[in-house]
């Protein structure tokens, strides 16, 4: 049986004019929508704005922007825009620093998110006859139920195994004929290092031939890293639990950047900092307004996600924007001498040298009479006792570095082991030691 | 003869923490130097057991390397080191670091070169 390329191909290939008319249509009404939420209410009013403002996509400027703290701060209801009765569902986060956050759907919403899942599981290869393994955490994790509703839609047989007890995923995965599995990277990994321990070869004792991984920054190495173990392509998956979850943004088989769907999200990069839009192809901060949502709606949603928008058109077909692979969070970003720096681009640089090892650490001083100072310090993995080739290693990482950040540090190349943290916390690797005016 | 080469950060209480490993594996010293380089130092040894020794630096996770150097023997009399060192200079060689004890009644020259 043959079928087509896109799931929705009208929506997915759509020119790109009517595709903004089609924006500005849903902006609008998204603008009325929102209004009926207690914070938007309030937002409006403060701003002295009203819906009727919005006449163009260029008006979005003039909307407020939303963060993670207003949904905090309006815990449990205050940005939705209908009544509860109307909802059907909340997903809600862990809420370790404070109030959790809350996000309500009606049907419809759930409807198109399923819709928006499917799309993005039939634009890797996912058909009906395929056997699909959901091996993401279920309940208020969006992974488990997004991916389920939108494998569902496509037709496929789903396995709703949930992460965890690993012998048994490779049992389903075996018995079933699961042919696409969903899991965040890091059980990926652990999947495929049980099925070594078990003499199990998923290219040969397996029906696998997609693998969905997402949740979970991860760099192009890890992913091929995947790809080589069981034999068949990794797609990069970015969800966003405030926007839904999972379906926000795919990828495509071209495997360069993420498709993100722009008949649901109006999408803008903007400094983190001055909150201007970035210029074209630079760095910034995602920032998505919703305008495919009932029952809430959100407008210029910080994602403190760190990427850009990839230039050019997708070979794919499908016309909706790409985002680039994430580079970090926003929270991240280092100011020094009035030039944003964000730690992944000195992270970058520094895996490129085999020589060294993957700890790391960025400090930040104030020197007199030369003002702020940075210096990185790596950890060299192998010693050959021989000085010059440190002194050589040190001289191209900084010239590199130099190139990619346009400020010339101090680089320091350490022993094994002097930066090494602890196991279970994460490394620290920006300490900041200036004086502050 | 094989010399330990250890890359040290440099600050206090990195080579004694060299010394007691070496000290606890009953290790012999016969000779040793340190080089203090721009950031960080790097500290050459010469002992009775330099595999041992290698093992159990680099089991402690310290940055280690076993080098293969060269070693001239010389008679414990003045202007030998010149005599033995006239040859190599005469072809060019670059000397990248050079030192020398006493062992048993011998000089010893150590030397590497670029």
């Amino acid at each position: 049986m043959s079928y087509s390329n896109y799931f929705n191909p009208e929506l997915e290939t759509m020119p790109r004019e009517q595709l903004r008319e089609l924006q500005l249509e849903r902006l609008q009404k998204t603008v009325r929508q929102c209004v009926k939420a207690p914070f938007y209410e309030q937002k409006f009013k403060e701003m002295g704005i009203s819906p009727e403002d919005i006449k163009s996509l260029d008006d979005l400027q003039k909307l407020p922007f939303t963060t993670k703290d207003d949904l905090r701060e309006f815990y449990p209801w205050g940005l939705t825009a209908v009544p509860l009765k109307e909802c059907v569902r909340l997903h809600s986060s862990s809420g370790t620093t404070g109030n959790p956050t809350v996000v309500t759907h009606t049907q419809k919403d759930l409807d198109e998110w399923a819709n928006a899942v499917a799309r993005c599981l039939w634009m890797v290869g996912c058909r009906p006859e395929d056997v699909f393994q959901n091996s993401a955490g279920y309940g208020m994790f969006t992974a488990g139920l997004g991916f389920q509703y939108g494998a569902e839609r496509v037709g496929m047989l789903t396995v709703p195994a949930a992460a965890g007890n690993t012998l048994r995923q490779i049992k389903f995965i075996k018995d079933f004929g699961t042919t696409v599995v969903h899991a965040i990277p890091s059980y990926a990994s652990r999947i495929y290092e049980v099925m070594r321990e078990q003499g199990i070869d998923p290219r040969k004792d397996t029906r696998l031939r997609v693998l969905c991984i997402g949740a979970e920054p991860h760099s192009e190495e890890q992913r091929q890293r995947i790809e080589e173990n069981f034999g068949v392509k990794a797609y990069n998956s970015y969800g966003i639990s405030e926007m839904m979850g999972p379906g926000v943004a795919f990828e495509c088989p071209e495997q360069n950047g993420n498709h993100i769907w722009e008949d649901y999200f109006i999408v803008e990069i903007i400094d983190p900092v001055t909150l201007q839009p970035s210029k074209p192809g630079e760095f910034g901060e995602l920032v998505i307004t919703t305008i495919n949502r009932e029952a809430m709606p959100l407008l210029r949603y910080r994602t403190r996600d760190l990427t850009r928008l990839l230039p050019g058109e997708c070979p794919c077909g499908r016309t909706h924007a790409r985002i680039d692979r994430l580079r970090g969070r926003s929270d991240d970003m280092i100011i020094l001498k009035g030039v944003n720096i964000f730690p992944i681009q000195i992270e970058k640089i520094l895996m490129n040298f085999k020589e060294l090892s993957t700890d790391y650490l960025i400090t930040l001083e104030t020197i007199e009479p030369q003002g702020d100072f940075m210096t990185v310090e790596v950890e060299v993995k192998e010693f050959n006792d021989d000085y010059q080739q440190i002194q050589g290693l040190t001289r191209e990482i900084t010239r590199q570095l130099k190139d990619e950040i346009l400020i010339t540090p101090k680089v320091k190349l350490v022993p094994k082991g002097t930066l090494a943290v602890s196991d279970e916390k994460k490394a620290v690797r920006v300490k900041d030691l200036r004086k502050l005016f | 003869m094989k010399q330990l080469s250890i890359f040290l950060e440099d600050k206090s209480g990195t080579i004694f923490r060299v010394l007691n490993l070496l000290k606890g594996g009953g290790i012999q010293i016969i000779a040793s130097t340190v080089a203090d380089t721009m950031d960080n130092a790097i500290y050459r040894i010469i002992c009775d057991n330099p595999d041992k020794a290698y093992l159990i630096l680099s089991d402690a996770g310290m940055t280690v390397n076993l080098t293969e150097v060269n070693v001239i023997e010389l008679d414990d009399e003045p202007g030998r080191a010149a005599e033995a060192l006239a040859p190599l200079t005469e072809k060019g060689v670059n000397i990248a670091y050079l030192y020398s004890f006493l062992l048993n009644g011998k000089g010893v020259l150590v030397y590497k070169v670029r």
